[in-house]
């Protein structure tokens, strides 16, 4: 018997044209195994922030998914230029997107607190000049 | 949950041929092909009725109510949908349509457009109140409304909690004849003019065992000839014998009428049930927060592309269009009729969840099912072939894992699986004993 569900993404730089393709799928999935709708729009919101951040910082990633009865762990990784302050990354409003990005309504610096608030354990690895993991937990039942 | 059990939507066997152009483009995978023809999955189906439209054979067909059903009824209530006025081209003008209408063996017109305009003015005051999840979603669309039921369920509480311009129609209608007229209730019967097969299952099984006030429906393609030829021999139009709507009501038959009549905030109008369902995922990502309103309708151009309307929806929507500018010059200011109680028509209840898509009740079994489905779906060739009947390799997967259908239902399956008995056929030799395993 195997009940833990696997999905890898592969998260493209700098394309809007298929970006939250994979938390769209992930949504999907947490629907059909019947997790009720309330934690599939939070997860979904927060895989979705991450793989943006992805996106548009980290020259594109890997997004590594994995599901059991009880929670979904979800971790994007990327190669890109790291994140200098965390703490002032995780502040509302605090963002370094360029104007090009936030000219696309992105960039609004509102992505990593979000992701915290929509996710039950988020842990950030980051080093300057070598890359970025988020560590994303969703609890199916929520206390 | 017997009420899904009815759709408007229907197949004709003996039409169908067994191709594989309607299982493409169901937006809910709601068709499979089996022995030969197509087989709608009931609970899945949500009578958008884009498999009517695509049927190349016309298997696929909306079941409406026979034109001499109004003999019923002494007292026949006619409520043409804003679509009709789109139909029949110059000349045709409003005004001759429902004369014809009265002239056909109705005793009384109700334009569902007037009702539009309550929804108009309701939804303005409804935008008011602080405590709504933005953006609103249109609930004018049944087939829609099914829709997110079965794949939007973070939606559901963004709906327009407003009943349909028809149902206003029906209400108020009977209301007005019992009033004016003294006619008793029960020999009025109410009459929907349909361009949409969705309206059909929305009076005959109504969201969550509600009641519908609409006693049938016709079809805009059944009443469009007899309208016609009454209207050729018509002659001048001199009277106006009934209160017609504002420029407001009528534009709701057309993509944007609705969202472009609320007067505040930011609206979306989104018409295609391809398009709406792209629209929906970005509105449950969070993305549409900035938005007030969401227009969204499951047919092209909206109501004027229904699969019951005659008229190419492009040019309905010229003849429509023609209708609102002279409407718009006749009237200084399109005034939106102010219905005294407006919390009515509010809906009484939600509409609810309904997780068909699930593939167990026990999570276990859910996720051991998933993926059984992507080691299946890895086993196959992914052309999405369609020749198993099914619309993609996955859901074929997905159907075998259910117990639906079966591995050799793919014919690159089933070649493999010849060749391989063909081989072992092979290495029998003449004493009928199988040769070394290989």
């Amino acid at each position: 018997m195997n009940n833990v569900v696997v999905r890898d993404y592969i998260i493209p730089a700098n394309d809007f044209t298929i970006a939250g393709e994979a938390s769209s799928n992930v949504r999907k999935i947490l629907s059909q195994i019947g997790v009720a709708p309330d934690i599939v729009k939070r997860t979904s919101i927060a895989m979705y922030e991450a793989e943006i951040n992805a996106m548009i910082h980290g020259k594109g990633g890997q997004a590594h998914v994995e599901i059991d009865e009880n929670k979904i762990v979800i971790r994007i990784s990327d190669q890109g230029p790291g994140i200098e302050d965390l703490d002032l990354a995780m502040q509302e409003g605090y963002s370094t997107a360029p104007d090009s990005i936030r000219e696309m309504g992105f960039g609004a610096g509102m992505g990593l607190s979000n992701i915290k608030k929509h996710s039950d354990i988020l842990e950030i690895n980051t080093a300057v000049n070598e890359g970025t993991t988020v560590l994303i937990t969703v609890f199916f039942k929520q206390e | 949950m017997e009420q899904y059990y009815f759709h408007s939507v229907t197949l004709d066997k003996s039409k169908c041929k067994g191709c594989t152009n309607c299982i493409k483009y169901c937006p809910t995978e709601a068709i499979r092909v089996r022995n030969g023809k197509a087989v709608i999955i009931k609970e899945r189906c949500i009578d958008c009725g884009v498999c009517i439209r695509i049927c190349p054979y016309h298997a696929k067909k909306a079941v409406t109510d026979p034109l001499e059903n109004i003999k019923k009824y002494s007292y026949k209530i006619a409520l043409p949908a804003p679509t009709l006025y789109g139909q029949f081209g110059p000349g045709y003008s409003r005004e001759r349509i429902v004369l014809a209408l009265k002239q056909y063996g109705f005793d009384y017109v109700f334009e569902v457009a007037r009702a539009a305009e309550i929804v108009t003015n309701a939804t303005e005051q409804y935008m008011l109140n602080k405590d709504i999840k933005k953006p609103v979603v249109s609930s004018a669309c049944p087939a829609v409304v099914r829709f997110i039921q079965i794949r939007f369920p973070n939606l559901i509480d963004n709906l327009l909690t407003i009943e349909s311009p028809m149902e206003i129609a029906a209400t108020l209608s009977r209301q007005e004849v019992n009033e004016k007229y003294g006619i008793p209730l029960d020999k009025i019967g109410v009459f929907f003019i349909s361009p949409c097969a969705a309206k059909v299952t929305s009076v005959k099984a109504p969201y969550e065992n509600r009641k519908s006030n609409v006693d049938g429906v016709l079809s805009m393609k059944d009443i469009f000839l007899p309208l016609l030829d009454i209207m050729k021999k018509q002659g001048e139009i001199t009277s106006e014998p009934f209160s017609l709507s504002s420029a407001i009501g009528v534009s709701w038959a057309g993509t944007g009428g609705e969202s472009s009549a609320i007067r505040k905030g930011r609206s979306i109008a989104v018409h295609g049930i391809q398009n709406v369902n792209d629209i929906l995922e970005q509105a449950v990502q969070g993305n549409l927060d900035n938005i007030d309103f969401l227009e969204v309708l499951a047919c092209p151009e909206g109501c004027l592309g229904g699969p019951l309307a005659v008229e190419n929806p492009f040019i309905a929507k010229v003849n429509l269009n023609n209708e609102i500018e002279k409407i718009k010059k006749n009237q200084a200011h399109s005034v939106l009729p102010k219905h005294k109680n407006v919390n009515e028509f509010e809906w009484k209840s939600t509409v609810e969840y309904r997780p068909i898509l699930k593939l167990d009740d026990d999570m276990m079994k859910a996720l051991e099912k998933m993926n059984m489905i992507d080691a299946i779906t890895d086993s196959f060739y992914g052309l999405d072939c369609g020749a198993c009947g099914a619309p993609s390799c996955r859901a074929l997967a997905e159907d075998i894992v259910r117990g639906d259908a079966k591995e050799t239902d793919c014919i690159f399956k089933l070649r493999e699986k010849v060749n391989s008995i063909a081989n072992q056929l092979h290495q029998i030799d003449g004493t009928g004993r199988k040769a070394d395993d290989n």
